[in-house]
């Protein structure tokens, strides 16, 4: 019972019934649009028709004017912010280009940039007051490609960004905010031993989130300064620093809560509508609900970069990779801060090598701001290498499997990007897709089959929770992190598993910004391997706290109690002496043993282990129309442990799938005009749910020997083989390297026909 | 704005000829009110057209032609089995608009009215050979479907005008149809090319009679009467389907946009009238 640190029931590692489930399914879940106030007004923003334009006048006297308009804000109602980066998660940030991205000050960067908003009585009202909103607009060239925003004499987004991480330091600006690079070993040696090369270029679309629900805020500020937030974020806390930064209040004042929240995927990890609400609220003394429409989710949240990046990578006849060049050139969007680092980090991470050089720029252009989006950046890098190694494989004969298997990153391994990994399960993958039956499945005419790994770091970081024992025994879970993705049935499992009680008898629920210390935002696949970190903290206090409690009420000393098998007992020569207490037993004597019994569990995580995967996909291409259907899709992947396996294999799903629709078909596709064509999911095409058949998940358990229960972070990791896994199925069915996504049906064809690969 | 939900065609008829400002047809709402919410139009008056009862019957007339109700939604076409079996193809043009939420409210005539070149139903009818019934101020008149839409968002519809019901004619022994549409999905997607075949064969199973419609290749629906010509007299052997898929690429005037290129388009629409016919052909065949 002691192992993995269990001691109770045994719930962990069970498919135990979500305790938010009932309410998703009947509606009666409160998403971000579900919340309302009396008196509320309505807010609507006002956007840049212009992909890029200087700011030259706003006047709002007329809407003013109109009745039921009770404010309007516009960049004069926020102070402007010094340049300073603070590290955001997996990303980094700028509140000199959060208060720009919010409203637009000196220009409009991007078709969709908010310009102004409104608080009206009603939406109509509120429509109206836009269209009365005067802007004078003086409309400069634009770039949307990330490779024409490098040539010389690009239109300049910032006359003040001089490219990073380059000596000298340039003195003319460019949109290239920044050059990282990684290097271990000597790729130029390395080269000089290889007996086979492959470089190629690639090149991938932006994709967005895709979140089903759109961004949604109510507020309400009081005369007296404090304010209150609902809202649908990945990450309330976070929420709160950023709307006391732009607003210039204490944090004390704000009080935030999340919503339930209909996806996020990285996409809720920043502020949009919040701070609008806010003074939109402040200025009209009323509250006042914001709701994106899809078309300004498409066109002003989001998305991920567009990249282009070059691969180049040696390796030996016997299939020892011995060299691995990259070049990666990401979209930020408008703002500076595309996941071009993690990206440049991941690209050969899944591989042992000793000579390795990435080298990656950040590249603004006249799109929305680009913001976290699972596993952000690696996807990209992955893919490439992930094309190239297949590439090698065919070259050298081998099997896809074996060579991944003969180059896998083990425990020991040196990454390119410094550490030195601790037990890792990429091997295991490798294996458990090689045994699969799906691997050994003979494939038809037309039908290919592929295969790619993938890696994602993971994180922990700040976390609180608490643990209530109430009056009746039950228990009372409160965690800080939006439950994106079964948090609050694992962390339940837990807590019920720690303190011995059953698992219905535990109530999580994610508290508000005044219930708990501070939590990091719910991304890096942190919140179940924190959080149930923090649980295990907490209840050990619980534990200890009873352990005292039944010393007074036994008289027993504290060396003859004990916590075990979910109760404290007498142990030793006392073991006879009382008899052994359950948590309810204590809830009941709570207010004679000391009062109410709480356990608070806070940390700054330490010890996330990366998980890697390795993806199968059989896919079938249509010769005559270059429509590609996906037959079949097997997932495996090292959870560490998986505290539900359920919702660990919907993470896998999930990941899968959002895969699938960057490799085929997603892309944002804008006009000349710089204007974005397809802002609807009609146009923008993901997946539906008869696209795709059921994935099937392979749960891989290397046990991280960093956390309690030997957990790893989920989440991001299944994004990143499909790209590469549906690009080498691609070639199998057509003998076609494809390197350009998505691979829509347009481009097969074109594809098929040119190469002369056609059904007659 | 103004909502009117008359019970006669005549009463429709007045409101629309007399409204002011923009006045829309309210069927199933599923192209309208999303317009409404994008801001795309602002109407000054809506006439809901569901109260008037010949927009929403499916009748089989004595000869054997049918009439069915510019209201009528697609999933009540699905259900009508004896229609299913003497018109699959326009039923399951119809029946792929939207999802199937939207099957539930998605009209006919909204369909057509919506004036878009890639509406589904609209190639599934005009193969049929479909009449659109049209009551205005002046009367009632009878046009062919390929006829109504003029251009994207432009209709053959005078001020006061708005479609009332659809016409098919009987059919012969051994006839049938069908609609297929390019997709780079499932569902829940808007056909970057469509193609509707109605064809009727005689005992030796040599086409007699056939009706090929593209859509979305053009800036309109079209009756392509060439592609109908090269499969006539046939068994669309393959010598028959080459002349088709030829002849309907002929036809193609499409853009390059969003949704596929003008290559993409004119290939696609080769392909896909060859494998409707076949699907025609086999469903006449089997009759």
């Amino acid at each position: 019972m002691a192992e993995n640190g269990t001691n109770g029931h045994g719930y962990v590692g069970t498919r135990t019934i979500r305790p938010d489930g009932v309410d998703k399914v009947t509606g009666r879940a409160r998403f971000g649009a579900d919340f309302n106030l009396p008196g509320q007004l309505i807010g609507r923003v006002l956007r840049s028709p212009h992909p890029h334009a200087r700011i030259v006048a706003i006047d709002t006297s007329k809407a003013e004017a109109l009745p039921g308009v009770k404010a309007v804000i516009t960049r004069d109602d926020f102070a402007d912010q010094p340049s300073e980066f603070i590290p955001a998660g997996e990303m980094m940030m700028n509140y000199k280009d959060v208060v720009r991205n919010v409203l637009a000050r000196e220009k409009a960067l991007y078709e969709g940039h908010a310009v102004a908003a409104v608080a009206a009585t009603s939406a109509a009202i509120a429509r109206r007051a836009l269209k009365l909103i005067d802007v004078t607009y003086e409309v400069l060239p634009h770039v949307i490609d990330v490779v024409e925003a490098m040539r010389p004499g690009a239109p300049l987004l910032h006359d003040d960004l001089f490219t990073a991480g380059v000596e000298p330091k340039p003195d003319k600006p460019s949109n290239i905010a920044k050059r990282v690079e990684i290097t271990l070993g000597d790729v130029d040696a390395g080269f000089a031993k290889a007996d086979v090369i492959v470089e190629r270029e690639f090149k991938t679309a932006p994709v967005h989130q895709g979140y089903i629900e759109p961004h949604a805020a109510l507020a309400t500020v009081s005369e007296d300064g404090t304010a209150e937030l609902w809202c649908c974020t990945q990450g309330h806390y976070i929420v709160r620093a950023h709307c006391a930064r732009l607003l210039g209040l204490d944090i004390a004042k704000i009080r935030v809560t999340a919503s339930e929240i209909g996806g996020g995927f990285g996409g809720k990890t920043v502020v949009y509508l919040e701070p609008l609400a806010l003074a939109l609220s402040r200025k009209a003394k009323r509250p006042v609900k914001m709701v994106m429409s899809r078309e300004e989710v498409f066109k002003a949240s989001g998305p991920t970069s567009g990249a282009t990046v070059r691969v180049k990578m040696g390796a030996t006849k016997d299939g020892k990779f011995v060299a691995g060049f990259a070049e990666l050139k990401y979209q930020a969007g408008a703002f500076q801060g595309s996941p071009v680092q993690p990206g440049v980090m991941c690209a050969y991470a899944p591989y042992d090598m000793e000579n390795v050089k990435v080298i990656g720029y950040d590249v603004v252009s006249n799109r929305p701001k680009v913001a976290a989006y699972r596993a952000p950046g690696a996807p990209i890098s992955e893919f490439a290498v992930e094309s190239v190694v297949d590439e090698i494989a065919k070259k050298l004969g081998l099997d896809p499997i074996e060579l991944r298997m003969m180059n896998a990153a083990r425990e020991g391994t040196k990454a390119a990007y410094g550490p030195k990994f601790g037990p890792i399960g990429l091997e295991e993958t490798l294996n458990s897709i090689k045994k699969t039956e799906h691997w050994n499945t003979p494939l038809r005419k037309w039908q290919g089959r592929g295969v790619a790994s993938g890696f994602w770091f993971n994180i922990g970081g700040e976390t609180c929770v608490s643990l209530t024992v109430n009056e009746d025994g039950t228990v009372s879970l409160m965690a800080g992190t939006p439950d994106i993705g079964g948090l609050r049935a694992s962390l339940a499992a837990v807590a019920a598993d720690e303190l011995g009680v059953e698992y219905d008898k535990v109530r999580p629920i994610i508290g508000d910004t005044g219930s708990l210390g501070f939590n990091f935002l719910t991304g890096g696949s942190r919140s179940a391997f924190s959080g149930s970190m923090a649980i295990v903290e907490a209840a050990k206090q619980i534990k200890a706290d009873c352990c005292a409690r039944a010393c007074k009420l036994w008289d027993l000393k504290p060396e003859q109690v004990a916590w075990e098998r979910g109760r404290v007992r007498p142990i030793g020569d006392a073991a006879d002496k009382a008899k052994p207490m359950s948590i309810a037993d204590f809830a009941k004597v709570a207010g004679k043993t000391g009062g109410p019994i709480v356990g608070y569990g806070r940390l700054n995580a330490q010890g996330a282990g990366p998980s890697l995967g390795t993806h199968l996909v059989d896919l079938e291409v249509d010769p005559e129309t270059g429509r590609v259907t996906i037959l079949r899709y097997t997932v495996a992947q090292d959870a560490g442990k998986a505290l539900h396996p359920a919702y660990v294999e919907g993470q896998f799903q999930g990941g899968a799938v959002q895969g699938i629709g960057w490799a085929l078909n997603e892309e944002y596709v804008y006009g000349d005009d710089g204007k974005l064509q397809n802002a609807g999911f009609l146009d923008y095409r993901m997946p539906v749910a008869s696209d795709v058949p059921m994935i099937d998940a392979i749960l891989v358990e290397v046990a991280n020997p960093k956390h309690p229960y030997g957990v790893r972070g989920v989440g991001e990791t299944p994004i990143v083989p499909p790209l590469g896994a549906i690009a080498n199925a691609m070639e199998n069915a057509t003998g076609i390297r494809f390197t350009e996504l998505p691979m829509s049906p347009p481009k097969v064809l074109k594809a098929l026909r040119e190469k002369g690969v056609t059904a007659k | 704005m103004r909502y009117e939900a008359p019970e006669t065609v005549e009463r429709a008829s007045a409101l629309l000829a007399d409204s002011a400002g923009e006045a829309r047809i309210l069927a199933g709402g599923t192209d309208l009110l999303v317009q409404m919410r994008s801001d795309i139009v602002d109407p000054a008056l809506i006439v809901d057209i569901k109260r008037i009862a010949e927009t929403r019957w499916i009748t089989e007339e004595p000869g054997g032609g049918w009439r069915i109700g510019a209201a009528v939604t697609g999933a009540e076409l699905k259900e009508h089995a004896r229609l299913k079996q003497v018109w699959p193809g326009v039923v399951e043009a119809a029946n792929l608009i939207g999802s199937t939420q939207v099957q539930g409210r998605a009209t006919l005539g909204g369909n057509l009215c919506n004036g878009s070149p890639a509406a589904d139903s609209v190639p599934a009818l005009i193969a049929a050979g479909a009449v659109a019934t049209l009551a205005g101020p002046q009367g009632r008149r009878d046009l062919p479907v390929e006829d109504v839409m003029l251009g994207p968002r432009k209709l053959a519809l005078g001020k006061g005008e708005f479609v009332v019901s659809f016409g098919l004619p009987p059919r012969p022994p051994r006839s049938s149809d069908a609609y297929l549409r390019f997709i780079p999905r499932t569902e829940m997607d808007i056909a970057v090319v469509g193609a509707g075949v109605s064809l009727t064969v005689d005992a030796s199973g040599t086409i007699t009679e056939a009706r090929v419609s593209l859509g979305a290749v053009a800036p309109r629906v079209l009756l392509v009467r060439e592609a109908a010509a090269a499969i006539v007299g046939s068994r669309l052997d393959r010598v028959a389907q080459d002349r088709l898929e030829a002849a309907a690429r002929a036809a193609c005037t499409p853009i390059d946009d969003k949704r596929g290129t003008v290559e993409f388009r004119i290939q696609i629409a080769g392909v896909l009238a060859r494998r409707t016919a076949l699907i025609a052909l086999d469903r006449a065949r089997t009759q």
